[in-house]
């Protein structure tokens, strides 16, 4: 053989190693958020629809619950919108949106628009309540477990196949069989 | 209609590379003159269109256009003018188009610097760029558009990365990424020669000055991202082994070793298929540097951008050029004859040495950096490789190759005898052995084994660096650019190697807990912690602490290290705040908050740190000096090179 083939053979070799580890590199949204297996931030914040409301994490304790980041500005969370209004309509587990940085006159016009997703909503206008979960960006959506502990953390928008492959399963059997 | 344009302008400079690429290969394979002659306007336009791209980016992030998604993710309007301009480049898609437009700069540099080569040859030269330019512009397209447009459009942008929000990371990524697509002249000159079969020196010689100044710019870039690194990420390390940083000094060995291996082509006509391997070696790592960092193989602090689709298109894409380039080369080399043969001692074998020792320590880094990836794909667990391997294995090749510079500069071609340049070698070796051991025990007092040695291989190269060219002034010869480079770049390895050899053995280091009013020593300084307020910033807040640092009870100075959390993307980066003194940097950084009033605070004593960069521009300097020399373009005019002794001597 040719000696001068060898650095095409070794190349030939790293090649396939590359694709490889192109094949086992993680997904984009497996960032996993440090809250999980910890207890979800307790808040009490102001509710976007009912101003004389108090939205308080204590309240939600004992039940499952979604937790999704968004805000009238995203417009990822306009794609996922469709996607919470199906779940909203299954009825499986209660949606709790946080309405990160925004407007509430805006997000209110938005919601008759599109219809309301959520349970409840707290307002969360200087951003110090997603500092609290750690939100990179919106949408981001958290599972809480009836413990308050955060089970798992879905970052960009929620598609109709994350619900499934992701929160479906891990919400208790006799809550999941109603969807 | 900004960004569409310019999404238009990067389609037709897809086409016209796709032109150039065809006219410049199969234009000189088929004899046909008037393809040759339309590749030069196709390298223009494509200059063009691609100025016309860059610009319309750069003008709708100025205008913040948050209807793109790129500049949506990545700028913001509180964002200040010159960070607006740099966020260009913050992130994938813009690093890329940037990465393209360095290219065809350095293609337009080609085009007009070698209008006196033989035409086919410079065809070929600018059909293989070509190839590379297409590559590229089809990835920005078709994975990463910077134009791609957001629907509903933002209001306001995410805000550009706050860790890149520093001056000198705005500027880095131009200065590296000039260097990193420069060994593209290089690779191309290099699969010219290969495919015309003519493998001569001539190659060599047009390639040298494009190749140092490739060099010039990535050893530039390289350095200010270490003193980047030390100062904005606020450990005070200097250089961390990332792979991220492997990834651009790998491609920076191989070039150092090219640079050498071309002057022994150039001059002897020996090394040739060792020259062209090198070529294609330094511009694969340049590509493979690309892809570790922009396909998210390896996951380092730097990788902003990390996605599979992206990574198997470069995969392809290194498969053509790589394996083409040396599927060529398998095919070629085995042509080549080297007639002259040289001794033992003779500057040949010297410059040997220094391809092997550079090779190997290129060859370790890439271990290093490849070896947690390959553990991981082939499942064998998860691997993490640091400075505990990288700094002994790099130091076993290249304390070595410091010790045979100084030897080698002083060897000539051919003949393996030092004659009377031995005696002026053991002086300067005495007096450099001397110096150090002064240095080290006297000033210092204390270090480890390997900084006396350290020190006197410094002193050693930047004293015998300077012997040939005094030489050349007393016997009043003429004094060539090339041989003034070479002298400034070899001192300036010589500066580095002191530098670091200090850096390293005398660096002190102290993480305290610090209460308002507390007083804490480290080396001969003292420090007193006053407190913290609260600061605002154009598009950030936070804290800024107050230290007095006082030298034996004598006041020196007052520090302001900041830590901000910038509001748009909730990070908090740490600004350290850095004195210099008696050559030495002192460094305060603040930790984290305590409670109570109290702070962790980080404080570094770190000697002659500043000359390592400093260090790294004056090989820098000497790069751009000896890629000017008029012999280079001289030599052009010529097409058979004149083979005579007056060159013989000079830049090695």
């Amino acid at each position: 053989m040719n000696r001068f083939a060898l650095p095409l053979g070794l190349f030939a070799l790293l090649a396939v190693v590359l694709a490889i580890g192109i094949k086992h590199s993680p997904d984009k949204g497996t960032i996993a958020s440090p809250l999980i297996g910890k207890a979800a931030p307790e808040f009490s914040l102001p509710s976007l629809t009912d101003a004389s409301r108090i939205v308080k994490s204590s309240d939600l304790r004992g039940r499952w619950y979604v937790f999704n980041v968004w805000g009238t500005w995203c417009g990822g969370c306009r794609l996922e919108h469709n996607v919470l209004l199906q779940m909203r309509h299954a009825d499986v587990v209660p949606i709790i949106g946080l309405d990160w940085r925004d407007n509430d006159a805006e997000a209110l016009s938005l919601l008759s628009q599109l219809g309301n997703p959520y349970e409840l909503i707290a307002v969360d206008h200087d951003g110090r309540e997603a500092i609290d979960w750690g939100v990179y960006g919106a949408p981001e959506t958290f599972l809480v477990n009836d413990q308050g502990v955060v089970v798992y953390k879905y970052i960009g928008p929620l598609t109709q196949e994350a619900w499934e492959r992701e929160f479906l399963p891990r919400l208790p059997a006799k809550q999941a069989e109603k969807s | 209609m900004l960004p569409e344009l310019g999404h238009f302008a990067l389609i037709l400079a897809l086409l016209l590379a796709a032109l150039q690429a065809f006219f410049g290969i199969a234009g000189p394979m088929l004899g046909r003159d008037r393809w040759i002659a339309a590749v030069t306007p196709a390298v223009a336009g494509q200059f063009v269109m691609i100025g016309t791209s860059v610009a319309c980016l750069i003008t709708s992030f100025v205008g913040n256009d948050f209807s793109v998604a790129y500049i949506a993710e990545n700028s913001n309007s509180a964002l200040p003018l010159f960070y607006r301009v740099s966020a260009m480049w913050g992130a994938h898609e813009g690093s890329l188009l940037l990465w393209i437009f360095i290219l065809s700069c350095w293609t337009v540099a080609v085009t007009i610097g070698s209008s006196r080569l033989p035409p086919r040859f410079a065809a070929r030269v600018l059909g293989v760029l070509g190839v590379v330019s297409f590559g590229f512009l089809l990835f920005t397209l078709a994975t990463s558009n910077p134009f791609n447009r957001l629907d509903p459009a933002a209001p306001d942008g995410r805000d550009l990365n706050p860790v890149l929000q520093d001056p000198a990371l705005a500027i880095h990524p131009p200065i590296l990424y000039t260097g990193y697509v420069g060994f593209a002249v290089a690779f191309a000159f290099a699969c010219a020669a290969m495919l015309e079969g003519r493998l001569d020196q001539n190659w060599a010689r047009w390639t040298r000055p494009w190749t140092t100044a490739a060099w010039a710019f990535l050893s530039c870039g390289i350095a200010l991202g270490s003193w980047w690194a030390y100062y904005e990420l606020g450990w005070g390390g200097y250089w961390f082994w990332d792979p991220v940083e492997n990834a651009s000094f790998m491609p920076w060995l191989v070039g150092t070793a090219l640079i050498h291996s071309l002057a022994v082509t150039d001059k002897r006509g020996l090394f040739k298929s060792w020259t062209l391997l090198l070529a294609i070696l330094a511009f694969s790592l340049s590509l493979l540097g690309t892809f570790l960092v922009r396909s998210g193989v390896l996951v380092s602090v730097h990788s902003f951008a990390a996605d599979p689709t992206r990574g198997i298109f470069i995969l392809v894409f290194l498969i053509v050029m790589i394996g083409g380039a040396l599927t060529l080369y398998a095919w070629r080399a085995p042509l080549l004859k080297s007639q002259a043969g040289f001794e033992l001692g003779a500057r040949e074998s010297f410059l040997l040495f220094n391809n092997i020792l550079l090779v190997i320590a290129a060859a370790t880094v890439f271990a290093g950096t490849m070896a947690p990836l390959i553990s991981d794909s082939l499942g064998l667990g998860t691997l993490s490789v640091g400075a505990p391997y990288f700094n002994p294995t790099f130091m076993l090749s290249m304390l070595p190759l410091m010790a045979l510079l100084s030897v080698g500069i002083h060897t000539s071609w051919k003949r393996g005898r030092l004659g009377d340049k031995k005696r002026m070698l053991l002086t300067t070796l005495v007096v450099a052995a001397v110096l150090a051991c002064g240095l080290a025990f006297g000033i210092y007092s204390k270090g480890r084994v390997l900084t006396p040695v350290g020190a006197a291989v410094g002193i050693w190269i930047i004293l015998t660096s300077l012997v040939d060219p005094i030489d050349r002034l007393r016997r009043k010869l003429s004094l060539p650019r090339a041989v003034v480079g070479m002298t400034i770049a070899h001192i300036g390895i010589g500066i580095f190697v002191l530098a670091l050899t200090t850096v390293e053995s005398f660096t002190v280091e102290h993480d305290v807990s610090l209460a308002k009013g507390g007083m804490t020593t480290v080396g001969a300084y003292e420090f007193r912690f006053v407190g913290v307020k609260a600061i605002e910033g154009p598009n950030y807040d936070g804290v800024g602490g107050t230290v007095v640092v006082t030298r034996h009870g004598a006041p020196l100075t007052v520090l302001y290290p900041q830590k901000r959390q910038y509001w748009v993307q909730h990070s908090v980066t740490t600004e350290a705040a850095i004195e210099m003194h008696y050559g030495s940097n002192v460094l305060v950084a603040l930790g984290e908050d305590l409670g109570a009033g109290k702070w962790s605070v980080r404080i570094q004593v770190r000697p002659l740190v500043n000359l390592v960069w400093l260090a790294a521009f004056i090989m820098a300097v000497g790069g751009g000096i000896a890629a000017s020399d008029r012999r280079y373009r001289l030599a052009r005019t010529a097409e058979a090179p004149v083979m005579s002794g007056a060159a013989g001597e000079g830049a090695g």
